[in-house]
């Protein structure tokens, strides 16, 4: 069983990067899964040019989904808005680099959602349309 | 002598790798595995005398009727009805439960009448009656559940009275195990003039249930969870309360003379079942009801508290695991919810995978029994008549492994 929960999503669960609020945060967004309990918060401190200064996330739930959204926050801290909005389920998926099935795909994704709805402002955004088929 | 090993020669689906390692199936809870006889039993309805049911003036038909209604005596004993004109079939326990509210409940719910439901039922027997309620201007009550998850009978007797029209309860909680005192609380409901629904989703396959003991009026339950297919769910009820009922659903079957302007319905249990039924799913739950009986209810009731009973022993000797519900064997069912320290269900599941073990994690369909316990969601290993002492041994001796792998 040690091969599929790989070190690094037992290390980013375990000691999770940029976890905690921000106090003045520019973009903030909160998504829970009704399916596993899971809640997610994502805080981000963007400034005058666009750039992520800062991102902190807040939550509870499976070690797939904590540790998604801490590897998420070290892939979007300095980055632009824009860029930060390319992200995509690929990009989770290669990090944490495990084959996933559909349920818990949901949980490695949370955190994508959430950011997604904070940096577009959306509280409706759901995952890809590109999943409906 | 109940031999496991022999059972499981009739469940070849059992003899397979996953992920590598030998399947260990500890979800019967969610869905049962089904035997040959069953599987058998359907095929050769489909590869032999296949027609619709209560048309046709040719053989086929006639056999295919026979075996249908056959199915339905099978099921009327199995649970002990007075008639088989009392045992409906639908789809599944949640349209068995669907089926009173909608029909019973709109005639004889009303503004300021109380729906007396438990903390622990399974959202199936839970939402019906909110929908019910808030369409009627009704209320629902909910029976406590203690810390122990037994019922809170003393805290029944309080809110029992008159108001009271329909008690609503799990006979075995999906969740905790819980088997409920329903003798007791079917007295004490038809003491005020209140009827007893029963949810037998978990009870039915897995304990002997007798309807005219109990003195239950409505019992639902399902085939899949009883080693018949899915599609195939059955709704009991007392003869002369179904006889008062409006239909359920109207159309075809269901009537015994249309007209331009209107119908008559048709007698029970036909009344409630409009439209072509699942015929060879109710064949294939007349052969698991068979099965079932070759075994004996009361055996298959044994073999789980033994197993529930090895069970606790073995898992509760890995570190941090927690198992929920009353701590008696002989007061529950096998259905064992627990939790492994702080790790989160969904891991715990998705690791037992790996080792080819199937347990269900989430809620399990009883969020608000979940808000009670304080726990997001909980792990579940529930077992029936195939399931071994060293599948629970395999059980523990990875939720071990798990511990080991978080604690780092």
């Amino acid at each position: 069983m040690d091969d599929f929960y790989r070190e690094n999503i037992l290390d980013h669960y375990r000691n999770p990067r940029n976890k905690g609020r921000l106090e003045h945060p520019t973009h903030t967004a909160e998504e829970h899964n009704p399916l596993c309990g899971d809640v997610l918060h994502i805080d981000l401190l963007v400034n005058d040019e666009d750039v992520i200064e800062e991102v902190r996330f807040d939550g509870q739930g499976c070690a797939i989904s904590q540790a998604s959204a801490s590897m998420l926050t070290e892939m979007i801290e300095g980055k632009t808005l824009e860029e930060a909005k390319q992200v995509s389920k690929e990009d989770i998926l290669e990090a944490l680099g495990i084959d996933i099935g559909p349920v818990r795909l949901k949980c490695a994704l949370l955190s994508l959602k959430v950011l997604k709805a904070g940096a577009y402002g959306l509280s409706d955004w759901t995952e890809e349309d590109e999943d409906d088929w | 002598m109940f031999d496991v090993d022999a059972i499981r020669q009739d469940f070849p689906i059992l003899n397979q790798q996953v992920n590598g390692k030998p399947l260990i199936y500890l979800d019967s809870g969610a869905s049962s595995q089904k035997p040959l006889s069953v599987i058998e039993a359907m095929d050769e309805c489909y590869l032999s005398y296949y027609a619709n049911v209560h048309r046709g003036i040719y053989k086929l038909s006639e056999k295919t009727s026979d075996a249908y209604e056959n199915a339905r005596k099978k099921v009327a004993r199995f649970i002990n009805a007075k008639s088989w004109r009392e045992v409906i079939f639908t789809r599944n326990t949640t349209e068995s439960i669907n089926l009173v509210a909608y029909t019973w409940g709109r005639q004889n719910i009303g503004a300021g009448d109380t729906i007396l439901l438990t903390e622990m039922e399974h959202h199936a027997n839970m939402v019906p009656w909110q929908q019910l309620a808030a369409e009627k201007g009704a209320q629902i009550a909910y029976i406590p559940v203690d810390a122990c998850g037994y019922c809170d009978m003393a805290a029944f007797d309080r809110l029992i009275n008159d108001s009271v029209k329909l008690v609503a309860v799990t006979q075995m909680s999906n969740v905790l195990g819980t088997v409920t005192p329903l003798g007791e609380m079917a007295a004490k409901a038809h003491a005020v003039g209140a009827l007893l629904l029963v949810d037998g989703a978990q009870a039915v396959p897995h304990m002997p249930t007798n309807v005219q003991a109990m003195d239950i009026d409505f019992l639902a339950f399902s085939g899949h969870k009883m080693l018949g297919p899915s599609g195939i769910g059955v709704l009991y009820g007392k003869r002369a309360i179904l006889e008062d009922m409006p239909p359920f659903l109207t159309g075809g079957d269901m009537i015994r003379k249309v007209t331009f302007e209107g119908a008559e319905w048709n007698e029970l249990p036909w009344k409630f079942e409009a439209g072509t039924p699942s015929i060879v799913e109710a064949i294939g739950l007349g052969a698991a009801v068979d099965y079932l009986n070759s075994l004996g209810m009361h055996e298959v009731r044994k073999h789980e508290i033994e197993l529930t009973t090895y069970a606790f022993d073995r898992m509760c000797q890995v570190e941090g695991v927690h198992i929920y519900g009353p701590p008696d064997p002989t007061a529950r069912g096998g259905a064992v919810a627990f939790t492994l320290g702080d790790i989160h269900p969904h891991d715990v599941a998705s690791l037992l995978d790996r080792e080819g073990i199937a347990i269900r994690a989430g809620h399990h369909c009883a969020m608000p029994l979940h808000e009670k316990l304080c726990v997001p969601a909980t792990a579940r290993a529930s077992f029936y008549i195939y399931t071994r002492p060293s599948d629970i041994d395999r059980l523990a001796e990875s939720l071990d492994q798990i511990r080991e792998l978080f604690e780092g």
